[in-house]
Parts: C-alpha cells; structure tokens; sequence
C-alpha cells in the first residue's frame, strides 16, 4: 500500500513538472532530468506549507474519471488510488460530491442505466469504506446517454465506461 | 386473381414490415426512407390521382401510393405512365390498365366540406374487372394525410387479410448532438414519420418513451431535474407531471392496460427493483425483492394487466423473466444465449420480441414463449429499443448506420426492411402507438 505523502509527492511532482515544461519548454527539452529531479525537491517543501492551507491542492492531478471493464463495475487498482485521495479531501472540506455512472453504448437502454448506478455505487462504496459520510455522496446514473466520446469502437467503448466524481 | 392474391398472403405478411416512415410529398419530414430490402414480385397497383385534389396542400394518391409501396407488398405505378386519370366507375377502361400491368386500381375524388374534407374512392379488380369496394371517409382541415392513410389501411386490409397500421403513431427521441436548450427532444410522428411534432425538449438526455394505451398520454424519463425522473404528458394539453422524484434509478415507465397504474424501475431501496405506481393515489408497491446485486428492470405488461414481463439479472446474465403481480410467481422464459433484454410483447400475446446478443454482436431477436423457439430478425448490429406494430406484423428498432443513431424497420417473418435516417442528429427509442379504440 502506498502511504498517501508518497502518493502526493509523485502525483504532485507530475503536475508541476509538467507545469514546468510547457512554461519553458526549452529548456526543459535541455535539461530535463535535472528539472525532473528539482520538481521533486520543489514539491516536498510544497506539500508541507500549502497543502495543509488548502487540501484542495491535494487534487491536482488526480484522476476524476475512473474506468471500467466490460459489463464490471469492480473498481481497477489505480481508481482505488485516486479515491483514496478524493476520501481525504472530502473528509477534510466535508464538502458533498456528485458520482456520475456511465455505461457504453451496446445493450438495452434502461439496462445500461442501471450498470451506470452500479459502478456509481461501487464508488461510493469505496468513498464510504474510507470514512466519508454517505450523506455527503450522490450517485446519478446517465447509463448510455452521455458518452465522453461518440463512437463505436472498443477504445471508445473503454472510455465511456466510467464513473465521474463531481464537487 | 383473388388465389393467387391468398398465395401471396404469406409473403405479404412478410412483407408488410415495410409498413412505416415514407419520405412523403413533405420534403421537411425529419425522417427519410430507405427500403433496402423488398420482396419479389410485388403486386402492381395504380393509384389514380384523386379528382379535386390537386389544388390541396397534401396529395392523396401520392400518400396511398407511398404507404402501399414501402409496404414492400406493393409496386406502386406513377402517374406519369398511366394513359387516363379515371375518377368514377364508369370511366374505367380495364383493358388499358390490364395491358399496362397493373392488378388493381384506386380511384376517387375529394372535396372540401364546411369543416374540412370528404373523401369518396374505390378499390377495382383489374382482372376481373370488378369493384372490391367503394368507401367514404372524412377528415377536418389539416386532415388531408389522415384521409390518405385511412385509404391505405382499407386497401391493405381488402388485398391482405390483415389490419393496416398505417394510421398510427410513433414516439422517438431525437439528439442533436449539440449541447444546448433543445439538444434532446421527444417527437411524435405519423407511423410514415410525417407530421412531426416536438413534445418536449431539453438539454439534458430525454429516454424511455412510451404510449398510454388510450393514447391521450406519454410518459417518459427525463434529467432535467439533474437526476432521471418519470414524467407524464398529456397530448391534448401538453400539461406534463412529474411522477416521482427518487434517490437512484427512475426509469423504464409502462401504463397497465387500463392505464390507471404504471409500471416501472426504481433503486430507491438499494438496487433496481420494479415497482408498479397507482397514478390516481400517487402509491407504490414494490413487486420484485432480490438481493443487492441483482437488476430487475424494463418492466412491459401482459394483456390481461396480472403479469410483468421484465429483464432480470437474477441468474447471473440478463434474461427476461415474467411475474405474476397477483401470486408472485416468477418464471425465466429465455434460455438462449447470455444476454436476452428489453422484451416486449407481440398483440397476440404469444411472442417476445427482445435485445439478443450473438457473439458479441446485439440484435433484435423474436421468440415464441410457449415452444421457447428463437429467430433472429435484424442482420444489423447494435440493434435495439424494438417495438411492435400494433398489427403484430413487424417491429421498428434502433441502430447505428454510418455513425449515426437510425430507426430501421423489419418484418416478424424477416422480410422488407427500411432504415429511416433522420435529416438531423441520433434519433433512437421508437416507440409505436397502440390502435385507436373506437
């Protein structure tokens, strides 16, 4: 199991890194382990002062969208991952969140709805067993009606299976 | 003539799948036709434009000839071939139409009345040079294509043996695919997929459509409120209420027979669960108890208004079951394949017509409930949402056809076949009306 500062450094770390090479893509293109490796400092002496104003900042980078199997609603390791953190947060603000199932397009309607609540429900579950109040979560299913993206093949499929964590 | 009309009647049984969504004299129509697969030898029929109708915004014997023909039953000549335009018995030469191939013969006239139109036509036997019948039928003022389906429902009838279905209706959701106020919307349409008329729109996803069986309703799940919700909509009016407003699933709406209750989907006790509503006292009871991994959902009425024929995960992959609302008893009735769903009963009660998956590929399949026999009746992929026509003789679906959301038409005895692409976005979910009680 990752402990969460660790998982906070490297999520953070990406998000700044690549902050950094798209502000200065020069020379990160130079220099860009040395950068990758000043990110990392960066970040730790980041994580102690603000993290603690804000626990909002705990999120950047992390996942809001989390994939499915074909017709599974079990959660895959690195959703698990992300809710931890997105567990922490809400906990911290007690802020109330909105998850937003969604199924793909093959099968029946009104079947594909209630695949949409149960992956949902398996969010919120995971929310629920890291100690976030029930009465802070709301799962909507849109079942097949709202596809990220249109179309009709498998990697369109894997990204429509999902569950979005709204604030 | 007539033998060799009985002969035929197996094939325009099958045939009749055609029946729906005609490209008409409306180039506005949202819906077009594409007949992508007729019968052999379709009967030749002439419908001889109507006396004093063609100075009237619709044309009668185009319409006729337009429902006759995308019946596949039919071959429907065009008026530029025909050597006269006959509008009374005594002017018919039967001997010219025999020579130019034609079977039978329709003729008439309309004329305007103090509230609308009046309508007198005929049926002629070519060959034996003889009327089948001669008909009245009246319409108000915009009801110029009530007339003209009318005609084709009495034509069919006569030459087939079985009751048009031309004069009804057709719900389906339409999506623009583009966010904003009227994104998703709920039309109604003649069963040609004329006269359309937006029912209700939204911006956020309209589905499950479906008819109260006297027709003065339609009911259906909407998120407008940001979560799915029932609503009903009264035609006349359009006044909508709003039916329930649950934690979770709010879905797959179902009037009785006698519309007084609604069948339905609901998670508000942990899982998918049907329930049926009594509309007047706004009570539930819940009809399905099953543990929290189960889904029970699409609920569709028998007949008789004491059972529910419904998808059901109980045993592992959807299947449809049926329950009997008075003793509870449950009984699986597909067993073929992993995935059986969305059923919905033939007129006669005695079929299912349901989403059938086959090697991973979705279609819209029929099965006789008493021998369990099963028939796959769409070569397309991605099928679903059937409907059946009132006259049981074929069914509408959706599908996808070149990236876009279509309706297609199929006969239960695989046959013709139509697609009915919209002009604009997806339209999907079709829903087709009961018949009108008389």
């Amino acid at each position: 199991m990752i402990s969460k500062s660790k998982l906070l450094v490297s999520l953070l770390s990406v998000a700044i890194f690549a902050t950094g090479c798209s502000s200065n893509s020069q020379k990160a293109s130079d220099s860009a382990a040395t950068d990758a490796a000043n990110a990392v400092n960066e970040v730790v002496t980041t994580e102690t002062t603000e993290v603690a104003a804000d626990p909002r900042d705990a999120l950047v980078g992390v996942d809001t969208i989390f994939y499915f199997d074909f017709d599974q609603s079990l959660l895959r390791s690195e959703a698990r991952a992300a809710l931890l953190i997105h567990a922490s947060v809400i906990k911290e603000l007690n802020t109330s969140v909105r998850l937003e199932g969604h199924a793909d397009e093959r099968g029946s309607r009104e079947y594909n709805m209630a695949l949409g609540e149960r992956r949902a429900n398996a969010a919120r579950d995971f929310l629920v067993l890291q100690g976030v109040s029930a009465a802070l979560i709301e799962t909507v299913s849109f079942g097949e009606e709202r596809p990220a993206v249109v179309g009709s093949s498998d990697s369109v499929y894997s990204q429509n299976r999902r569950v979005e964590i709204k604030y | 003539m007539i033998k060799n009309l009985i002969a035929k009647r197996i094939q325009l049984y099958i045939l009749s799948a055609v029946c729906f969504l005609c490209v008409s004299t409306r180039s506005h129509a949202e819906l077009i036709i594409e007949i992508t697969e007729g019968v052999d030898n379709p009967t030749p029929i002439a419908v001889v434009p109507f006396e004093g109708g063609s100075s009237l915004p619709e044309n009668i014997a185009s319409i006729v000839s337009s429902d006759l023909a995308r019946s596949g039953l039919f071959s429907a000549k065009d008026p530029k071939n025909m050597l006269s335009f006959p509008s009374k018995t005594e002017d018919i030469f039967y001997r010219d139409w025999r020579i130019s191939g034609v079977d039978y013969l329709v003729i008439g006239n309309v004329k305007p009345t103090a509230s609308g139109f009046i309508s007198q036509y005929g049926l002629y036997d070519v060959n034996a040079q003889r009327q089948i019948f001669s008909k009245v039928t009246s319409s108000s003022q915009n009801g110029l294509r009530d007339i003209a389906h009318t005609i084709s429902d009495e034509i069919y009838f006569a030459l087939t043996g079985i009751r048009g279905a031309f004069s009804t209706e057709i719900l389906y959701i339409e999506d623009l695919r583009k966010d904003g106020p009227g994104r998703y919307r709920l039309v109604k349409a003649d069963a040609d997929g004329a006269r359309e008329q937006v029912l209700f729109k939204s911006s956020q996803p309209l589905l499950s459509p479906t008819w109260s069986n006297d027709l003065s309703k339609v009911a259906y799940v909407s998120f407008e409120t940001s979560r799915p919700a029932i609503f009903m909509q009264e035609l006349a009016t359009g006044k909508r209420t709003q039916l329930t407003n649950f934690k979770g699933l709010n879905g797959a709406p179902a009037f009785s027979p006698d519309d007084k209750r609604m069948a339905m989907v609901l998670s508000k006790d942990g899982n998918p669960e049907l329930y049926v509503m009594d509309i007047a006292s706004k009570r539930f009871t819940r009809v399905t108890r099953t543990s929290s991994a189960v889904i029970d959902t699409e609920p569709n009425w028998t007949s008789d208004g004491q059972s529910l024929i419904f998808t059901s995960n109980r045993g592992g992959s959807p299947q449809v079951y049926q329950i009997n609302l008075v003793n509870k008893r449950i009984e699986r009735l597909t067993f073929d394949g992993n995935y059986n769903a969305r059923p919905r009963l033939t007129p006669d009660g005695k079929n299912l017509i349901m989403v059938h998956r086959e090697e991973s590929v979705f279609h819209i399949a029929w099965q006789n409930i008493a021998s369990g026999d099963i028939r796959i009746l769409t070569q397309t992929s991605l099928d679903e949402s059937p409907t059946v026509a009132p006259n049981g003789a074929s069914l509408l679906y959706a599908t996808k056809y070149r990236g876009k959301g279509i309706l297609a038409a199929v006969s239960i005895d695989a046959g013709g076949k139509v697609r009915f692409p919209s002009k604009r976005g997806d339209v999907r979910e079709p829903a087709w009306s009961p018949y009108r009680k008389k």
